[in-house]
C-alpha cells in the first residue's frame, strides 16, 4: 500500500516542487543576486521604506475595520431576533460575491469625486467641490474594510452558532454586567475565530492590488512597488520587494496562528444558541431603520454597477447618475470582436485551471488525509504553500522562473503564451481546493476504506463507491471557491497576460482608463453573474449529493 | 451591584403564565417555597418544568403573574441582580478559565479583593473534595467533578435562592445515586432555599422535602414524596409517580370492592381529595403491596414472566386478561404457576377515573 502511495505522490510532489516551490526560491536567490547591492537598494530607497509601512499599517487599519464591522453585525444576527434580520443576513456575505476590481469601480462609480454618492452629497448641501476625495490610505481601508469584514463576520458567526448561550446565562447569574459579560466570556472565547478570520483580511490586505492602484492616488504600497519596480526593469529589486512582501505574510501568518492556537478550547457542553427577541418598541424601530441602512450601504455597489452598465459610455460627466441609459453595452459585448475574446479567455483558462485543480487536489487529499508515506508532510506544506505567498509574489516568480526555454535549470517558455495564465490560477486554487477536499475526507473514518478493502472490493470500486463520494462536498466547494477566484483574478493577470490571452479584468481596466464606464460595468455584471450562478451551482450540487444539507 | 446576603429566602411563584408563540409553557402555576426548604420540580419534557426554573432565575419574563422573594416582587428584576445560585444541566462551566477562576467568578461581580476571592473559592472548592484540583483547566475534569465545580460556584457566592436544572442528569448511573445523597447533603449543610428541575422521579424523591408535579405548564401536584406517591390526586399522578397497576374499584367509603378474573377482595383505601367517594373509582395496585399465593382467596391468575431483581423476585400475574406486577421476597413462582394475588399493604390510593 506504501508503495502504491508513493508512486503516486512522487509525480505530484515533482510537480508542487517545480512549479510552486522553485519560481519562490528562484525571487529569493534573485534578489541575492549581486551580493546583496538590491537589498542595500531597497533599504536606502525611502520609497520602499514608505511602501513596506504603507502596506503593513494599511493591512492593520483593514483588519482593526473589518473586525468593527463584521463581529457586531455577527452578534446581531446571531444572537438577536428583530425586523428584518432575514434580509440583512441574507445579505451580509454579499460584498464577497464581488471580484476585487469590480469591488474597486463600484466604489469608484459611488464614493469617487464624480461619483453617485458624492454628487448626492455636494448637491444637497450645495457645495462647490466634492466634498471628500476617494483617495489615498484611507480610501483603501474604506474598500478593504467593505470586501472584507466578511471573513470576520463568517468566522464569528460560525464561532456563535456553536456558543453555548447558558455561558453567557450563567455568567449573567453570577451577577455580571452586559459589558463585563461580553470582554471576560464572549471575546475571549471568540479569540480564535477573530484570530482566523483577521488572518485572511491581513493576507488579502498585505497583497491587495486593485484597491491601491486605483485609489493609490501617489501612495506606495509594495504590492504596487513590485509592479512599478518589474515595469522599470528593475528585477533585481522587484525581488527583493516581493521577498519582503512575502516575509511579512509569513510574520503575520505565524503571529495570528499563534493566537488562534493559544486561545483553542472545545467547548464540551451541549448547550444551545439561542436568539434573544427585540421586545421594546424603540429598540424595534430603531433595528428595522438600522438594517435597512445597512443593506442598503451593502446592496449599493452591486446596483451602482448594473446602472452603470446601462449607461452610454462617455455621456457620464457632472450629474449625480449617468443621464442616458441604453442596451448597447451588452450588445456590443457579444458582437464586437474585439470584446468577446476576453470573454472566453476567462472562461476557458479558469475551467482549465479547475478542472487541473480539482484532479491534482484530489489526489493530494486523498494521500495526505488517508494514506501514510514518507513525504505526507512535505506534499501537504507544497500544497498549502501559495496561500502563505501574496499573489504578487507568485507572479513575480513565475514571471522570472518561466521567461525561457533552459530545460538543465529547470525552465520552460510560458511567459508570453496562452499557458502562464492558466498556470497562475491553478497554484492560486492549490490550497482552497486541497484544504476543501481535505475537511470531507477528514470527516471519514479511515477505517471505513479499510473495511470496504477488507470487504473484497478493489482499489478502484473502493476509490469509486467509498472515497470519491465521501471527498465529492468539498471538492465541489473547493471547485467553485477556486472557479471564482479565477474568474476575477486581477494581480497575476496583470502582471503575466499578453495581448492575445488578455481577460475580462484587463479588459475592465483598459475601459475605465478610456472612460468607458458603461462598458466595463457591463463586462462586471457579466463578472458578478458568472460568480453567482457558480455559488448556485454549487449549492444546487450540493442539495442532490449530500442528503445531510437536504434535512 | 448583587448582593451577597446569605441568608435563606423564601420564594413565592403567584399565578404565572408563560407563552411561546401562541403554545402555554406554563400555566398559571402558584408555588411556595419555604425558606431553607429543597422543592422538585418533576415533571416529563415538555411539562414547563424548565421555563418555570428560567423564569425564576431570571432569564424568561412571565406573560401574567408575579414571583415574590421573600415577599418582594422580583418579576421584573434581572437575573444579575437577584443573587440566585444557578446549577446548569450541563454545567455552563467557562473552558478559558481554570477551575478556581471559574468558583471566584461570581466573587468578583461582588466587589470582593482578589485575594480574598481566591481564598473563598478554594473553600468552596475544598468543600466539595476538588481542593487538589482549584489550578486545573475544566476541560481536564470528569463529568462528576465538573458537576461539583458547578456547584462550589453557585454556592459560593451564598446564593439567596440555590436553582438547578437537572443536575444529576449528565452523570452515569452508579455515580447518579452517589451524587443524590451528597447533593443532599450539602444542600441541608448550607441550609440554602433550592429549586431543582428533574425528569428522574427518583432523584426528587432523594432530594426533595417536597415535590411538585408539572404536566403541560400546570401543577398536578405538590407535596412530600410520600404524598405524592401513597396519595395520588388524579390518575395523572398515579401514572406519573411511581410502577402500579389501575383497576376500577367501587369505592364504599371507608372500603372499596375490585373484583379481578371473577374474585372480589375488600381493601382500606385513602384518597388524596378526603372523604368525598369517588363515583369512577380507580384503585392503584402498587407492585410491592401485592402478594402472591398458591391457592386460597385473591384474585385467580396465571404467571407469565418472572424477572430476578436482587432483594425482590419481579412477577408478572395475568389476572382476567389484566397483568399485574408483583413484587415479594418469594422465589417459588415460576411461568405458567396458577397463582392468587392477595392485596397485603392497605390502604391502597383511588384516584377518579
Amino acid at each position: 500500500m506504501n508503495r502504491r502511495s508513493l508512486l503516486l505522490a512522487l509525480p505530484i510532489i515533482a510537480l508542487l516542487v517545480w512549479i510552486v516551490a522553485f519560481p519562490n526560491v528562484a525571487v529569493v536567490a534573485g534578489s541575492l543576486e549581486g551580493g546583496g547591492t538590491h537589498w542595500r537598494e531597497f533599504l536606502e530607497s525611502p520609497a520602499d521604506r514608505e511602501a513596506l509601512w504603507t502596506s503593513l499599517w494599511i493591512s492593520v487599519a483593514s483588519v482593526i475595520a473589518s473586525v468593527a464591522i463584521g463581529l457586531p453585525l455577527a452578534l446581531l444576527l446571531q444572537r438577536a431576533e428583530f425586523p428584518g434580520r432575514k434580509v440583512l443576513s441574507a445579505v451580509a456575505t454579499l460584498p464577497a460575491a464581488l471580484p476585487p476590481l469590480v469591488g474597486v469601480i463600484a466604489f469608484l462609480f459611488l464614493y469617487g469625486e464624480s461619483g453617485a454618492v458624492t454628487r448626492s452629497v455636494q448637491a444637497l448641501f450645495a457645495m462647490s467641490r466634492a466634498p471628500w476625495a476617494l483617495s489615498g490610505p484611507w480610501a483603501i481601508v474604506f474598500v478593504h474594510a467593505y470586501t472584507m469584514y466578511v471573513y470576520v463576520y463568517l468566522f464569528a458567526s460560525a464561532a456563535l452558532e456553536n456558543f453555548d448561550t447558558s455561558l453567557d446565562e450563567a455568567a449573567r447569574g453570577l451577577g455580571h454586567g452586559p459589558l463585563r459579560r461580553f470582554m471576560r466570556i464572549t471575546l475571549p472565547l471568540l479569540t480564535p475565530a477573530l484570530a482566523g478570520g483577521s488572518l485572511l483580511v491581513f493576507m488579502s490586505s498585505l497583497g491587495s492590488f486593485s484597491a491601491p492602484y486605483v485609489f493609490g492616488g501617489g501612495i506606495r504600497v509594495l504590492s504596487t512597488q513590485i509592479i512599478n519596480s518589474k515595469l522599470n526593469d528593475a528585477i533585481g529589486v522587484a525581488f527583493v520587494e516581493t521577498t519582503v512582501l512575502a516575509l511579512s505574510a509569513v510574520a503575520g501568518l505565524i503571529l495570528l496562528r499563534w493566537l488562534e492556537g493559544r486561545r483553542q478550547y472545545t467547548i464540551t457542553s451541549k448547550g444551545r444558541a439561542v436568539r434573544t427577541p427585540v421586545r421594546s418598541r424603540a429598540a424595534r424601530v430603531a433595528a428595522i431603520v438600522l438594517s435597512t441602512i445597512v443593506v442598503t450601504v451593502l446592496v449599493l455597489p452591486h446596483g451602482m454597477v448594473l446602472l452603470t452598465a446601462f449607461a452610454v459610455d462617455g455621456a457620464w460627466t457632472t450629474q449625480v447618475l449617468p443621464p442616458e441609459y441604453t442596451l448597447d453595452n451588452f450588445r456590443r459585448l457579444i458582437t464586437d470582436p474585439q470584446l468577446l475574446p476576453p470573454i472566453r479567455n476567462t472562461l476557458v483558462m479558469a475551467l482549465l485551471a479547475t478542472a487541473a485543480n480539482v484532479l491534482v487536489c484530489f489526489v493530494i487529499g486523498y494521500l495526505t488525509v488517508l494514506r501514510k508515506f514518507r513525504g505526507r508532510k512535505l506534499l501537504e506544506i507544497l500544497a498549502v504553500l501559495p496561500w502563505t505567498i501574496p499573489p504578487t509574489a507568485i507572479a513575480i516568480g513565475l514571471a522570472s522562473t518561466f521567461d525561457a526555454f533552459d530545460p538543465l535549470h529547470g525552465k520552460v517558455l510560458l511567459v508570453g503564451t496562452f499557458w502562464i495564465l492558466p498556470l497562475a490560477y491553478f497554484i492560486r486554487g492549490l490550497p482552497l481546493v486541497t484544504s476543501a477536499v481535505q475537511s470531507s475526507l477528514r470527516q471519514m473514518e479511515p477505517s471505513v476504506e479499510d473495511a470496504a478493502r477488507g470487504l473484497g472490493a478493489s482499489w478502484w470500486l473502493t476509490m469509486k463507491r467509498v472515497v470519491i463520494p465521501a471527498a465529492k462536498p468539498g471538492l465541489i466547494a473547493g471547485a467553485v471557491l477556486a472557479a471564482i477566484t479565477a474568474v476575477g483574478e486581477f494581480v497575476a493577470t496583470v502582471l503575466l497576460f499578453t495581448l492575445s490571452n488578455r481577460t475580462v479584468s484587463v479588459e475592465i481596466l483598459q475601459q475605465l482608463r478610456s472612460q468607458a464606464f458603461g462598458t466595463a460595468s457591463a463586462y462586471s455584471v457579466l463578472l458578478i453573474l458568472l460568480t453567482f450562478s457558480l455559488t448556485l451551482l454549487a449549492r444546487w450540487f450540493q442539495g442532490r449529493t449530500d442528503p445531510v444539507a437536504v434535512r | 451591584m448583587a448582593q451577597d446576603s446569605g441568608a435563606a429566602a423564601s420564594l413565592t411563584l403567584d399565578h404565572i403564565t408563560r407563552r411561546f408563540a401562541g403554545q402555554v409553557a406554563v400555566q398559571d402555576l402558584s408555588l411556595e417555597i419555604h425558606a431553607g426548604e429543597l422543592l422538585a420540580l418533576v415533571g416529563a419534557s415538555g411539562s414547563g418544568k424548565t421555563t418555570t426554573l428560567r423564569m425564576v432565575a431570571g432569564y424568561e419574563l412571565p406573560d401574567a403573574g408575579a414571583i415574590r422573594l421573600d415577599g418582594r416582587d422580583i418579576t421584573k428584576l434581572p437575573p444579575e441582580k437577584r443573587g440566585f445560585g444557578m446549577v446548569f444541566q450541563h454545567y455552563a462551566l467557562f473552558p478559558h478559565l481554570s477551575v478556581q477562576d471559574n468558583v471566584a467568578f461570581g466573587l468578583e461581580a461582588r466587589g470582593i479583593a482578589s485575594t480574598e476571592r481566591r481564598a473563598r473559592a478554594l473553600q468552596a472548592l475544598e468543600n466539595v473534595g476538588l481542593g487538589e484540583k482549584a489550578s486545573r483547566q475544566v476541560q481536564a475534569l470528569s463529568g462528576g467533578e465538573q458537576q461539583r465545580v458547578a456547584m462550589a460556584r453557585a454556592m459560593v457566592i451564598r446564593p439567596r435562592v440555590l436553582l438547578l436544572d437537572e443536575p444529576l442528569s449528565n452523570l452515569d448511573p452508579t455515580l447518579r445515586e452517589e451524587m443524590r445523597s451528597e447533593l443532599r447533603a450539602t444542600l441541608r449543610r448550607a441550609a440554602v432555599t433550592a429549586l431543582f428541575v428533574t425528569h428522574d422521579q427518583e432523584d426528587a424523591f432523594a432530594i426533595a422535602d417536597r415535590v411538585a408535579l408539572l404536566q403541560h405548564g400546570a401543577l398536578l401536584q405538590h407535596g412530600t414524596p410520600e404524598q405524592l406517591y401513597d396519595r395520588p390526586a388524579s390518575r395523572a399522578v398515579a401514572e406519573f409517580i411511581g410502577r402500579g397497576v389501575l383497576v376500577p374499584a367501587d369505592d364504599r367509603g371507608t372500603h372499596a370492592r375490585i373484583t379481578l378474573g371473577g374474585a372480589t377482595q375488600d381493601v382500606a383505601v385513602t384518597r388524596s381529595g378526603g372523604e368525598m367517594m369517588l363515583p369512577n373509582a380507580l384503585a392503584v395496585l402498587r407492585p410491592e403491596a401485592l402478594h402472591l399465593k398458591t391457592d386460597g382467596a385473591g384474585w385467580p391468575g396465571q404467571i407469565t414472566a418472572r424477572r430476578f431483581a436482587g432483594a425482590v423476585m419481579a412477577y408478572t400475574v395475568d389476572v382476567g386478561g389484566v397483568s399485574l406486577e408483583v413484587l415479594t421476597p418469594s422465589r417459588g413462582g415460576t411461568v405458567n404457576d396458577n397463582v392468587r394475588v392477595l392485596v397485603h399493604r392497605e390502604p391502597v390510593a383511588l384516584v377518579s377515573a
